[in-house]
């Protein structure tokens, strides 16, 4: 990802959506609300408000920045290897459907592995627009942001090279890691070590 | 001795097969060089825009209406269902796409020329004046979040101009049945980025001058006849 994506991209895109929420929060009554909870709230179960697409754009590009890191890709250890590998067979087979995800959005939109809390496993689904995993109350673990914007500059129409390089060279395993800890303190991903004795 | 014969006789003449043509689509040239329309829009950009991107959406919408023919022929509606996103989706991105490349003109052809006539009457009473249309047009340009297009429509029942948006590559007839469009700007960032990156607002300023409102008068005379 060039250093002229990631100025215009975190530098315009981004920035333009934190100045816009910030001049909704001069008035609305979500005030006070932190951003995830302002998220669900202003989605407003599919009728969204019109503080949605700012709260949730500022979210889900935060996410994005934070799923990156310099010299990212490869592959993960341990743990997150064996859940992943658990709820996709192979890393593989992630990686396939992550990026078979990515490009089947018609129009903008993100792609997200996350963590189903019910059923207590990890999956990936692509989103329209603004919308994240958090409307519907699970918990992300990676997001790629799919609009045009954020490849245009490096790849042109070339989406599945963007793909490939972001899940090759960028994804921050490390950060996955970090979420991942914090899920489990809602999720129980194992199973409960009850002592015999 | 009863001689018994069974005659069997394979039937050899193959079922009668209806057999349907399907009409499929190609990608229209354009009625210009693709660095033509400099500086207002930039020939990689042209260039990108037609062969790409309006390209995959011919070849997906062809992909789409062979699987929706199958799908009619089998009778297997949930199929024809599912296939709707895809056929508005890439059937709308030809449709758009087309109505655009004829919606702009080299300025040496008479690109950016004011229109005259009854569409240029029609814009002074129904918006004021030109420069009021544009600015309309330039702010809900301006103002769509996401992907889609704003467009110059000719409300046919109505006997009005409107200005609409639709998402995504949704054609404005999904905005109204009796609308006609006169003129689309397409806002997906692909339109535009290489040349303006996120600066929408100088796209939207510097393309009126390139847009040829011969076309949009024409396409206004005959569907207000």
């Amino acid at each position: 990802m060039s250093k002229r994506t990631v100025e215009i991209h975190w530098g315009k895109h981004h920035n333009e959506h934190v100045e816009r929420l910030n001049k909704h929060l001069k008035t609305s009554a979500f005030y006070g609300h932190t951003l995830e909870e302002m998220v669900k709230a202003t989605y407003n179960n599919g009728s969204p408000l019109v503080e949605f697409n700012d709260s949730s754009s500022v979210w889900s590009h935060d996410f994005f920045w934070e799923s990156m890191q310099p010299n990212g890709g490869s592959m993960p250890k341990g743990g997150v290897l064996d859940q992943i590998k658990k709820d996709f067979g192979t890393f593989t087979n992630f990686k396939d459907e992550f990026t078979f995800a990515a490009l089947s959005i018609f129009g903008p939109g993100w792609v997200w592995l996350y963590l189903k809390k019910n059923e207590r496993k990890l999956a990936v689904a692509p989103t329209q627009n603004a919308i994240s995993p958090l409307v519907w109350g699970d918990i992300p673990i990676i997001g790629l942001d799919m609009w045009e914007h954020a490849y245009y500059l490096d790849y042109k129409d070339d989406r599945s090279a963007y793909v490939n390089n972001f899940l090759d060279h960028l994804v921050s395993w490390h950060s996955v890691m970090v979420r991942m800890m914090r899920a489990e303190a809602f999720v129980n991903l194992g199973e409960p070590k009850i002592p015999v004795a | 001795m009863a001689l018994r014969s069974v005659v069997s006789r394979k039937t050899l003449a193959p079922a009668l097969r209806h057999y349907r043509s399907l009409t499929t689509f190609t990608l229209p040239d354009l009625p210009y060089d693709y660095g033509a329309l400099e500086p207002a829009i930039s020939g990689e950009i042209m260039r990108l825009h037609h062969q790409k991107h309006h390209q995959t959406y011919v070849t997906n919408y062809n992909k789409a209406l062979e699987q929706l023919d199958a799908a009619v022929s089998k009778g297997d509606a949930k199929g024809v269902v599912q296939l709707q996103s895809a056929l508005k989706f890439n059937g709308g991105g030809h449709v758009n796409h087309s109505i655009f490349w004829q919606n702009l003109k080299p300025v040496s052809e008479g690109g950016g020329e004011p229109p005259h006539g009854a569409l240029g009457w029609a814009i002074d009473k129904d918006f004021g004046s030109l420069e009021a249309l544009v600015k309309k047009i330039n702010s809900e340009g301006a103002a769509l979040q996401g992907s889609g297009w704003v467009w110059l429509a000719l409300d046919k029942e109505q006997k009005i101009l409107k200005v609409e948006t639709t998402p995504n590559q949704d054609p404005l007839v999904t905005k109204g049945v009796s609308l006609v469009p006169l003129l689309g700007v397409d806002v997906w960032e692909h339109a535009y980025y290489l040349q303006y990156k996120n600066v929408r607002p100088d796209y939207l300023t510097n393309i009126w001058k390139v847009i040829n409102w011969k076309y949009a008068s024409e396409v206004y005379e005959k569907e207000s006849a």
